[in-house]
């Protein structure tokens, strides 16, 4: 039933979907509904991570040394944890300047460097290449072994049959074909491809449930369960060893370099940055894809050791290869159902791998490699104004066809002298080459271009060494006394032993002296000279890059271009129509009503530039504006400058602000200073109007009676008495009137003099009272004095106070009856405060009237009747000084009951300090 | 803000434990012939160790946004 009919079939309904779903993903990116917008979608993409490395090789690893198969998932598990700080600051770097690859990251952090890119593109791509040729072997030999089904047939070394008859051969080009449709269907005018990420997704889905699958069947179907497989291989003496010791044959040092590669590959892996940082929709995915992403890993991997000891108790003796057993498990018990679902399983794993994969490298190779050489050889293309995008898409479906033939040759020449896992790990070393310029360039100022050029040439140049000539040279491509040898027969030299190091096994080898030299090179070139200008700026964008969210790289470019002309560059490379939509967009959101009318300032040139950016990469990018813009070149003090003055700008913001503050609260001070002159001006005029208007009654009265006394010298002496003594009162009331008018004048503008002392209220009351006694008994009134026990003491001024009370107890008896009168004086403690009350059983005071009497110069009561007999400015400074003390004067009466005065004194100005001056 | 830079040192916690968890010396003493309830012990443990520091990332960074 398994024959290669129904293989290709189903392969191409399978392949035939994951293009349908891509497509619908694309249809609902296009129309604003991302089908790829939600967390669980982002973690799934993410497990692009596990290949068919996983899905086959890991039993295969796992036959071999027992649990040693997990660290390349617990280093993933560890990173994940770190990825809020790690990858968050990837992904807004990657945001924030439109990067589309590793290389454009790496070498738009160096300054938009050329040469950088394309050796990090060099790098990527030899050495990811032995990674696509493990999927190449894996996913033939699945295809070979189902050739042979119902017998188990191990397939033939293919370097001994022709190319023309190798299955794999046939897989690398259906798999470029494939991935050529599928991931350049057109130029995106954003770096993202959404409906790629969909399609990856469901792949993750595929392989997870096909894996379980194959391992629940294995676990509960062949045996009865964990602990019964677990069993027999502790029966078995050849099986044993498998489930105790660790990293069998390495120990523990194998262990960590593994925990750390994959930690590492999991950031720098080309398809890992292009998933994980390039397609990332929204940075709070990150959330949930850091513990789902570890889930899936472990979920997958639960089954892996019962897998491998059930083949190999099955398998004993007979030769069967155990990085097939996923497959030959299922068909040596002729479970043709479950073969299918199994190698459509390991064909997601592998096609999901080799889509991101040459996806992303062909964007680099296309961005970072030909664009630059084309750049620099053929100037004409600038001048040209023909649409490049259809070139763009050439060269990155040339660059497909190229990695899948590089792969397939890998394969041919090294795939076969190794085991699924150790072709993995090759490529795991060379990526993990790009953590110190990367790690680095993302917290360290320091790094330049010629330390990041260093350190990858260096750590690559090592790798190469220790373990990419080595796997030629074990499949007989290279003498083997290379090996055992060394180069040139030189014994230091042995690649697999450099300078003697021994005792640990070839990854943790080339890791360290790889590393050695990477990590050496970077850091001490770094240090020889201090950073230039492209590099210090990018370095401020890169390491600030959660600090900072404005727009700085604007702010250091100077210079003149013209829209339209910005706008062609990007027409040809986007297609015209699209770079008029994104002008439009911009000139919108910048206020403008098109784009015309703007001018080519620094934002607009770098809008353009990052437009350009996602397209063919951040340094072709540059180079391309700086054709149509004409750019004035900053010396290294003024970017310097420029940087500083963003910070200092922020303290100087800092600075402003608080300068404003204050001089807003000077302004309030100044405004009300101004208002109390105004108000005192005004009270100078009323007093004196007033004044003179008040002086003048007194006056003439006594000029009227002087008269008398002068012009008849022989009136009565009772007569002239009679009128001396009015002249001498009315020359007290007058007196009097101008000292109250200058007490009055003085407590208003605020110097008056106050003298503060802890005093008790009911000694001013009692001497008040006292005072005033006289006055009572010329009208035989009775006085009722009411005073607590005792009364809290108040801060205050003893003489002012008792001017109060002299003023309240005078005008009482004033409006007594004679014979009746009756007046209450009490004092009464209010939780925060005193009250005084003087109360009379006088005519009262009319509603209308009892806020004139607190005015100055008025007199209420008997105007009509009696002339004046105060002056009408005691209850207007008794009012003052209550105040002035924090308390309030207030009267409260009713016509024919009398009238009752009271004030509040407040407890709390006690614990004030008094000042003299302004209250 | 506070829990954000909260979320953040647990996150940081969590890959040290994890970092501890997974390598020598701690590995080694569960290195032995042994099995609990059928299952190797060097099995049991890698896997109850990474599922705590599965959980203990999901705690740490999911826990403040609810």
């Amino acid at each position: 039933m398994l024959d290669l009919s129904v293989i290709i079939a189903v392969s191409l309904v399978y392949l035939g979907l994951l293009f349908a779903v891509a497509w619908w993903g694309d249809q609902r990116a296009d129309r604003g509904r991302s089908l790829i917008a939600n967390p669980s979608t982002y973690a799934l993409s993410m497990a692009v991570y596990c290949t068919t490395w996983t899905f086959y090789g890991s039993v295969g690893r796992a036959a071999v040394s027992g649990i040693g198969f997990l660290p390349v998932y617990l280093g993933p598990t560890l990173v994940m944890a770190l990825g809020w700080f790690l990858l968050l600051k990837m992904i807004r770097i990657v945001k924030a300047n439109r990067i589309t690859s590793i290389a454009d990251f790496i070498s738009s952090r160096y300054g938009k460097s050329h040469r950088l890119g394309g050796l990090v593109t060099i790098i990527a791509v030899v050495g990811v290449i032995p990674y696509i040729a493990l999927q190449l072997k894996a996913v033939s030999s699945s295809i070979s072994l189902l050739l042979g089904y119902p017998d188990i047939v191990m397939p033939g070394r293919s370097a001994t049959t022709s190319v023309a008859a190798d299955i794999s051969f046939y897989v690398a080009l259906i798999l470029a074909a494939f991935t050529i449709v599928f991931g350049t269907r057109h130029l995106d005018a954003t770096e993202r491809h959404e409906g790629m990420v969909a399609a990856i997704a469901l792949e993750s889905c595929v392989k997870l449930v096909s894996f379980t699958a194959v391992g629940v069947f294995v676990t509960y179907g062949m045996y009865n369960g964990f602990g019964d497989i677990f069993q027999r291989a502790l029966d078995d003496p050849s099986l044993r060893q498998l489930l105790g010791a660790v990293p069998s044959g390495q120990g523990y040092t194998s262990w960590f370099s593994l925990l750390f590669l994959s930690a590492m590959a999991l950031l720098f892996l080309p398809r890992q940055f292009q998933i994980a940082v390039v397609e990332n929709v929204n940075e709070e995915h990150l959330r949930r894809a850091a513990w789902l992403f570890p889930l899936y890993l472990l979920l997958i991997n639960l089954f892996v050791l019962p897998i491998a000891l059930g083949g190999l108790l099955h398998f004993a003796g007979q030769g069967v290869d155990a990085d097939t057993f996923v497959l030959t498990l299922p068909m040596a018990l002729r479970h043709e159902g479950l073969v299918l679902l199994v190698f459509i399983g390991g064909l997601s794993a592998g096609t999901g791998m080799v889509i991101v994969e040459t996806i992303a490298l062909s964007t680099m190779v296309c961005n970072d490699l030909v664009m630059p050489l084309l750049l620099r050889s053929h100037k004409t293309l600038l001048d040209d104004s023909r649409d490049l995008s259809r070139l763009l898409l050439t060269i990155r479906r040339g660059a497909i066809a190229l990695i899948l033939l590089l792969g397939y040759l890998y394969f041919r020449l090294a795939g076969e002298a190794y085991a699924l896992v150790a072709i993995g790990l090759i490529s795991f070393s060379a990526v993990a080459q790009f953590a110190p310029a990367l790690i680095g360039g993302m917290y360290w100022r320091g790094g330049t271009r010629g330390g990041a050029m260093a350190g990858l040439s260096a750590g690559f140049l090592v790798w190469a060494y220790t373990l990419l000539l080595p796997s030629f040279a074990k499949s007989g491509w290279l003498p083997a006394d290379f090996l055992t040898q060394g180069l040139f027969g030189i014994d230091l030299l042995r690649p697999q032993q450099l300078f003697g190091l021994t005792g640990v096994d070839e990854i943790s080898h080339c890791l360290f002296w790889s590393f050695f030299a990477n990590i050496g090179a970077y850091v001490g070139v770094s240090l020889l000279r201090p950073p230039m200008v492209a590099e210090a700026t990018q370095a401020t964008v890169f390491v600030d890059a959660l600090k900072d969210t404005g727009q700085r790289g604007a702010a250091l470019w100077r210079g003149r271009a013209r829209v339209g002309d910005l706008r062609d560059l990007v027409g040809r490379f986007l297609g015209p129509g699209r770079a008029q939509t994104a002008f439009a967009a911009f000139a919108k959101r910048h206020g403008a009503g098109s784009a015309d009318e703007m001018e080519a300032d620094a934002r607009l040139v770098q809008f353009a530039e990052s437009l350009l950016a996602g397209a063919i990469g951040s340094a072709s990018a540059r180079v391309m504006v700086a054709s149509v813009a004409k750019e004035e070149p900053l010396s290294i003090e003024e970017v310097m400058n420029i940087l500083d003055e963003a910070s200092q700008l922020r303290s100087y913001s800092r600075e402003l602000e608080r300068k404003s503050r204050q001089l807003q609260a000077a302004t309030t001070e100044l405004q009300e200073a101004n208002e109390r002159l105004k108000e005192l001006d005004r009270v100078k005029d009323d007093i004196m109007s007033s004044v003179t208007h008040e002086l003048r009654t007194p006056l003439t009265s006594i000029r009227a009676f002087s008269e008398l006394l002068h012009d008849d010298p022989k009136m009565h002496l009772a007569d002239r008495q009679r009128f001396l003594g009015l002249v001498v009162s009315e020359t007290e009331r007058l007196t009097r009137l101008i000292n109250q008018t200058l007490d009055l004048a003085k407590i208003e503008s605020g110097r008056a003099d106050w003298n503060g002392c802890e005093l008790d209220l009911t000694e001013v009351i009692d001497r008040s009272v006292a005072a005033t006694s006289q006055l009572f008994r010329e009208k035989e009134a009775q006085v009722i004095v009411d005073l607590p026990e005792n009364s809290p003491l108040i801060l205050a001024d003893r003489d002012r106070l008792i001017q109060v009370m002299l003023n309240l107890l005078s005008n009482a008896v004033k409006f007594l009856t004679p014979g009746s009168g009756e007046v209450r004086v009490r004092l009464r403690v209010l939780g925060e405060a005193l009250e005084v009350s003087v109360a009379d059983n006088g005519p009262g005071i009319r509603p209308e009237d009892q806020q004139l009497i607190f005015e100055k110069f008025r007199q209420v009561g008997d105007t009509m009747t009696a002339k004046p007999s105060g002056t009408g400015l005691g209850l207007p400074i008794s009012r003052r000084i209550v105040e002035h003390f924090g308390g309030r004067l207030w009267v409260e009466s009713a016509v024919g009951e009398g009238a009752t005065f009271r004030f509040t004194l407040p407890l709390t100005s006690a614990r004030q300090p008094l000042e003299a001056g302004p209250a | 803000m506070h829990r954000r830079i909260l979320a953040g040192d647990r996150l940081a916690a969590a890959f040290l434990v994890g970092c501890v968890l997974f390598n020598y010396p701690l590995l080694s003493l569960f290195d032995r012939h042994a099995a609990i309830a059928g299952i190797p012990l060097i099995y049991g443990y890698v896997f109850f160790a990474w599922a705590m520091v599965i959980a203990l990332i999901a705690w740490a960074i999911e826990r403040h946004v609810r």
